[in-house]
């Protein structure tokens, strides 16, 4: 059993105003010399697997086929 | 002509839709999304609403529900395809129409009706429309921001597939494109809601010329 983290972003220059409103939020709560804030996802998965390259290719297939929009978003994989 | 109205957990227009399409004169077929084979029909709509919950992102899910391989294959073969509001977002997710629809420039869910420039009048959608004609449609959307790369831009524009654009764009959307048509010109994606303004008890009729040219063209 293998645990998996995908962190799921959205590419540069693609608007991101849920990014913009945290950062405004935190502006409003006093915290200084905070520049841009994007937000992402992440996706955690157990899977039944042993072999981390075997895994990750898995991984990579399920991140082509659903977990991420290749038009909007880049992804990043990463184990426990 | 037969248009088949698919429903996925969470679609909330998918009646607006057979109600504006019959009384077009359509013959209503409902779908549901759990579909493997599907009927003969010259007309397969998604409708509007919250499909999945927008669970990961919107239509991400619905994209790949079981009734949509055949949907895929159907438009492939040339039958229509109309995907309205979170119909368009599973069509850009599905790969018939190019780019993605994102969250609105402004943070806000945006309720009213727009204006629209007709750009394409070359399809079975528009065909009962005129040229750069301005049409007034009602947007109900949080995530209408239409995005895409600039090769799939100069695609759309040099092959006259942008179908509709907003006059006084309400969402941030990239050239103000509030339609657009897929490659086969078969498959229309577009944010507003045509089956909202089909008949004057609804506040505006504007709509009801996509649906009776569908019947026409495609009947």
């Amino acid at each position: 059993m293998l645990k998996a983290k995908v962190h799921v972003r959205l590419k540069h220059g693609v608007l991101d105003p849920q990014g913009e409103a945290i950062g405004r939020a935190l502006a409003h709560l006093g915290f200084e010399g905070v520049g841009e804030v994007r937000q992402g996802k992440l996706i955690e998965l157990e899977l039944d697997e042993t072999d981390r390259p075997a895994a990750e290719a898995r991984l990579r297939e399920m991140c082509e086929q659903l977990l991420a929009n290749p038009v909007i978003e880049t992804y990043t994989i990463a184990f426990d | 002509m037969r248009a088949g109205v698919i429903t996925f957990p969470g679609s909330n227009c998918d009646r607006d839709a057979a109600v504006a399409l019959a009384a077009a004169g359509a013959k209503v077929v409902p779908l549901w999304h759990a579909d493997t084979e599907l009927p003969k029909l010259d007309l397969i709509v998604l409708p509007g609403g919250f499909a999945h919950g927008d669970y990961l992102r919107c239509g991400a899910i619905a994209a790949r529900a079981p009734v949509m391989s055949e949907v895929i294959r159907r438009a492939a073969a040339g039958v229509a395809v109309l995907g309205i509001c979170n119909g368009f977002q599973v069509l850009a997710e599905a790969g018939l129409v190019p780019g993605a629809v994102i969250s609105n420039a402004g943070l806000k869910f945006i309720c009213r009706p727009v204006d629209l420039e007709v750009v394409s009048t070359d399809c079975a959608f528009t065909a009962g429309y005129g040229q750069g004609q301005t049409i007034r449609l009602p947007i109900a959307h949080h995530d209408g921001n239409y995005v895409c790369g600039e090769d799939d831009l100069r695609r759309l524009e040099d092959e006259d597939r942008v179908a509709f654009r907003y006059v006084d764009n309400p969402n941030g959307s990239l050239a103000a494109i509030a339609g657009v048509l897929g490659t086969g010109r078969n498959v229309l994606g577009l944010m507003p809601h045509p089956e909202r303004a089909a008949d004057p008890k609804l506040g505006g009729t504007d709509g009801a010329a996509m649906f009776r040219a569908l019947v026409e063209t495609l009947g």
